[in-house]
Formats: structure tokens, C-alpha cells, sequence
């Protein structure tokens, strides 16, 4: 059974927002995507002060076997970009939700988070999906 | 398309927590602990794969060795009994049909190891191809296969099958021994580089082999292994996948397998495009490289020289080893020496890199 933390809001591409003092939302991919990946070898992630929209990608996160696209939950600017990730991409399978953060984000439309799902939402979606 | 087949281990697979994947109609395990794990657990200690899906078909006759020669591009006079050779099959335009391992059993029985995805047609191809008092058969369904290596996996066997002598068999040699009631083939033949065994059983006995294999090698270290860690392992010894570094567009000499083409050879399948490609020489090289900056090179990634494209990507990983990304590839000769400059472009973007001489390590 994955780790869903209450608190978080989450997306059908298995990523995890979470609002921060100051408004800036973190992201991340859940505890079931990094099993789903395997051991990740290679997260790429864009420059801080790049533009991303909603739905669409930012980045790429790679295991041996597999590449998949990073998908932005949000539209806004991008403020930070956690370093620990880019150079030791192991740390998103040990602690996806805390140490394994990717990106932070500066909402342009922070109406945006209400399409999220809740974490009992993101759970009942994995059942129906496992 | 039907059901996957699986395995006489398939069993065994689930009890350790594999996570299985279609591997060319096959339910094989990709990964138990973790493909990093299971690649350092290799290099470091030992691990233990299933390698059933692999073909095995034999040529008896009494003029097998000459017949099967007339196929393949090495020498089978080359090799005693008791001796195993890699070689590859090729149609009359060089291409590659398949690379095996043949085991010489006696002067009148070859028994060869195909590749999984090439059973029915390599199979197909010999008996279509096979002239003389020879006469091919497909035992594929009748055999296991257990891949049993890393540093441990000699003294490991050795102890498992009462027999001291396994440990300090050479490599590319191997022997028939009765354990449990059944003959195994032990062979000093391998994929990863790290040293061991490969050995074909009867499909009953495979289970009681794993098992006790995990049981006497846990201690020291032993894991399951899966594919996913066979692939980086094979990649960082620069060994080719067929499929990827070599398939029927590629020639031996193109792929770096001119040692195993014996152009001396009186006649074989191929012999006369290899000669004359020898003669006018090559124009594309299967080379090593390694990444300089980020990112992870993967297969169809095309190679570019300034504006020029020259050269694809044909296998390409992050090495765990070497924790740099490492692949394979296709260049144009002018850019193949060791050492020379090229860009791999990666989603878009290219990325520097440089030709190394193999294996990686």
C-alpha cells in the first residue's frame, strides 16, 4: 500500500502539489510513482524563472528502464528547483514527499489547485488503475 | 497474440517479489530488489537469473561440424569437445541473423543457445540451410536455462554440486554432471562480464536448483537478478543485444565482430559480402561512448558532428558502475576512432560525448 499524505493535493500523472508560506507549491511525484519507476538515475528539470503551464511538461525523470515526462500540475514561474534531486536522484525513491521535492512553483492562477485531486481521490484513482 | 509463456521458475519469481515484464512473448522477471542492487550484487557478489526463454537447438549427424560451419561466420575446428564458441549467423549479404553460443558436444552433436527473440527463426534458418548428414532440432521446450554469476558463483557451484572441480573450470569450456537425479550442462559462458556459469537442466530440475542455489549462496551474498540488470550489465562489457546493436542490416565487421569471422574459412553463408566488404572496407563502425553532460543516451538517438548527423544510438544507459551515461552506436568511420568528439541528441538536445574503446570496465 503506497504513502498518500493527507495534506497534499495530487494529479492522475502521480504528482503531488503542496502550498507553502508565501504561496509558492512545491511539487513532487508520489510514493506509487517512484515504485512504479524503479531505482531513478536521472531527473531533468527546467531553469529557475521558466514559465510552465499547466498539463504540460517541465522535465523528464528516468530509471534504467524507463522515461517518463514530468507534467506541470500549475501555470506560473518556476522559483526553485531542488538541487539534491538533480544530483542525487535516489533521494526521490527514499522520501518523494519531503527531501525528494522537484520543483517549486509561483502560481499564476492559484484556482488551478481546486482541479486537483484530494488524497482519498488520488487513492481511490490508484485502486481503479492498479 | 496469445497469452505470455512462462517459465519452469515462474513460480520461484513470485515468492521473491519479482516484478515480471514481456520479454518477446515471455513472462520474465525485470527486477526482485531493484536493477542497481542487482547490477552491484553481480559485480560485487553473485546473482542468479532465469534464462528459460532463451533457444537451444541441437545438430547431430555425422558430418555435423562441416555442415554447421557452412553456416556461421567462426570455425568450429577451432574448438574441441567439451568447448563452447560465440559466433554469429549470417544471410549471403553479411547481414547478422542471430549471434549464439555453440557447445561442442562431440565431433557429431552441436548444441547451440539462441536468442530468445530468435528461436523459431534461427531454428527455421538452420534446418532450411543445412546440407550434408546433419539434421537440426529444436529442444527449446525441453530446457532451463540458470545464469549463476559473479565473483562467488565458482566455489558456490562447486559446493552446491559436490563437484571441486567446477571451480576451476576456464572460461568457454563446460561439462555434463548428474545432480539430483538429472544432467545439467554447466558452462563457463556468461552476459554480464563478472564471471561464472551458465547451465542448461532439464525444465523439472530447474526449481530445486534456484532454490538450493539461493539457499547456500544467500549468505555470501546471492540475489535474484533480472533483466533489467542483465541489460546494464552487458552494456557496461560492451557486449551487443541483437535487436539493438546488431539485427539483419548489420554486418560482423561492422558491429566490432570481426574475431569471431573466419574469412579463411573454405565457404560459408556470408563469406563472400564480408570479403568484399573487408576489401572496400567498412563506413560505419559500432562504437562505445560516454556521456560528458547530462543526461541519459537511448536507443535512436541520433549523433551529430556539427550540423551533420552521423551516426544512431543503438544501446544506451546510465552505468551503474561508472555512474556515467554509457551507450553504443553506429558512427560513421571518419568519427570512430576512441577519443573523438561527438554530440548525442537527446529530446531535442545535443549533448557532448566522446568514443571510448571497450568494454567500459
Amino acid at each position: 500500500m503506497s504513502n498518500i499524505p493527507q495534506e497534499l493535493l495530487y494529479t492522475k500523472e502521480h504528482e503531488w502539489a503542496k502550498t507553502e508560506p508565501g504561496k509558492v507549491v512545491a511539487i513532487g511525484v508520489t510514493d506509487h510513482a517512484q515504485d512504479l519507476l524503479g531505482e531513478i538515475v536521472y531527473v531533468e528539470l527546467p531553469e529557475v524563472n521558466t514559465e510552465v503551464t499547466k498539463d504540460e511538461t517541465f522535465g523528464v525523470i528516468e530509471s534504467t528502464k524507463s522515461v517518463s515526462d514530468l507534467y506541470a500540475p500549475i501555470s506560473g514561474i518556476v522559483t526553485e528547483v531542488n538541487a539534491i534531486a538533480v544530483d542525487g536522484p535516489e533521494v526521490v525513491n527514499e522520501d518523494p514527499y519531503e527531501e525528494g521535492w522537484l520543483i517549486k512553483i509561483q502560481p499564476s492562477d492559484p484556482a488551478e489547485l481546486d482541479d486537483l485531486m484530494t488524497a482519498d481521490q488520488y487513492e481511490t484513482f490508484v485502486d481503479a488503475n492498479s | 497474440m496469445g497469452t505470455a509463456r512462462q517459465t519452469a521458475l515462474y513460480a520461484c519469481h513470485q515468492k521473491a517479489g519479482a516484478r515480471f515484464v514481456d520479454f518477446g512473448g515471455w513472462d520474465m522477471p525485470v527486477q526482485y530488489t531493484g536493477t542497481l542492487v542487482e547490477h552491484a550484487a553481480v559485480r560485487n557478489e553473485g546473482g542468479i537469473f532465469d534464462v528459460s526463454h532463451m533457444g537451444e537447438v541441437v545438430v547431430r549427424g555425422s558430418e555435423a561440424i562441416e555442415a554447421l560451419n557452412r553456416l556461421i561466420t567462426n570455425d568450429l575446428n577451432r574448438i574441441g569437445d567439451g568447448r563452447a564458441q560465440y559466433t554469429v549467423l549470417c544471410k549471403p549479404d553479411g547481414g547478422i541473423v542471430d549471434d549464439l553460443i555453440i557447445y561442442r558436444v562431440s565431433e557429431t552433436e552441436l548444441f547451440l543457445c539462441v536468442n530468445a527473440s530468435n528461436r523459431e527463426k534461427d531454428f527455421n534458418w538452420i534446418q532450411k540451410h543445412l546440407t550434408g548428414n546433419a539434421e537440426a532440432t529444436d529442444e527449446s521446450d525441453e530446457w532451463s536455462q540458470i545464469a549463476l554469476q559473479g565473483p562467488i558463483a565458482s566455489g558456490l557451484l562447486a559446493q552446491v554440486i559436490g563437484d571441486p572441480a567446477l571451480a576451476e573450470m576456464r572460461p568457454f569450456r563446460f561439462v555434463d554432471r548428474q545432480w539430483n537425479g538429472h544432467m545439467l550442462r554447466i558452462a563457463t559462458t556468461g552476459y554480464t562480464g563478472s564471471g561464472g556459469f551458465e547451465i542448461y537442466l532439464p525444465n523439472t530440475a530447474a526449481p530445486a536448483l534456484w532454490e538450493a542455489l539461493l539457499e547456500a549462496g544467500s549468505p555470501l551474498g546471492l540475489i535474484p537478478a533480472g533483466l533489467g540488470a542483465r541489460d546494464t550489465l552487458r552494456l557496461e562489457k560492451g557486449y551487443c543485444l541483437y535487436g539493438n546493436d546488431i539485427d539483419e542490416t548489420t554486418s560482423p565487421l561492422e558491429a566490432g565482430l570481426q574475431w569471431v569471422v573466419r574469412l579463411e574459412k573454405d565457404q560459408f553463408m556470408g563469406a563472400d559480402a564480408l570479403r568484399a566488404q573487408k576489401e572496400s572496407g567498412i563506413h560505419r563502425k559500432l562504437v562505445g561512448f560516454m556521456l560528458e553532460g547530462r543526461g541519459i543516451a537511448r536507443a535512436h538517438c541520433p549523433i551529430f558532428v556539427g550540423e551533420e548527423k552521423i551516426g544512431t544510438v543503438t544501446s544506451g544507459n546510465m552505468s551503474p558502475m561508472l555512474k556515467k551515461a554509457i551507450g553504443m552506436a553506429y558512427v560513421s568511420v571518419e568519427h570512430s576512432a576512441p577519443g573523438s568528439q561527438i554530440e548525442v541528441e537527446i529530446r531535442g538536445r545535443k549533448v557532448a560525448a566522446v568514443v571510448q574503446t571497450l568494454p567500459f570496465l
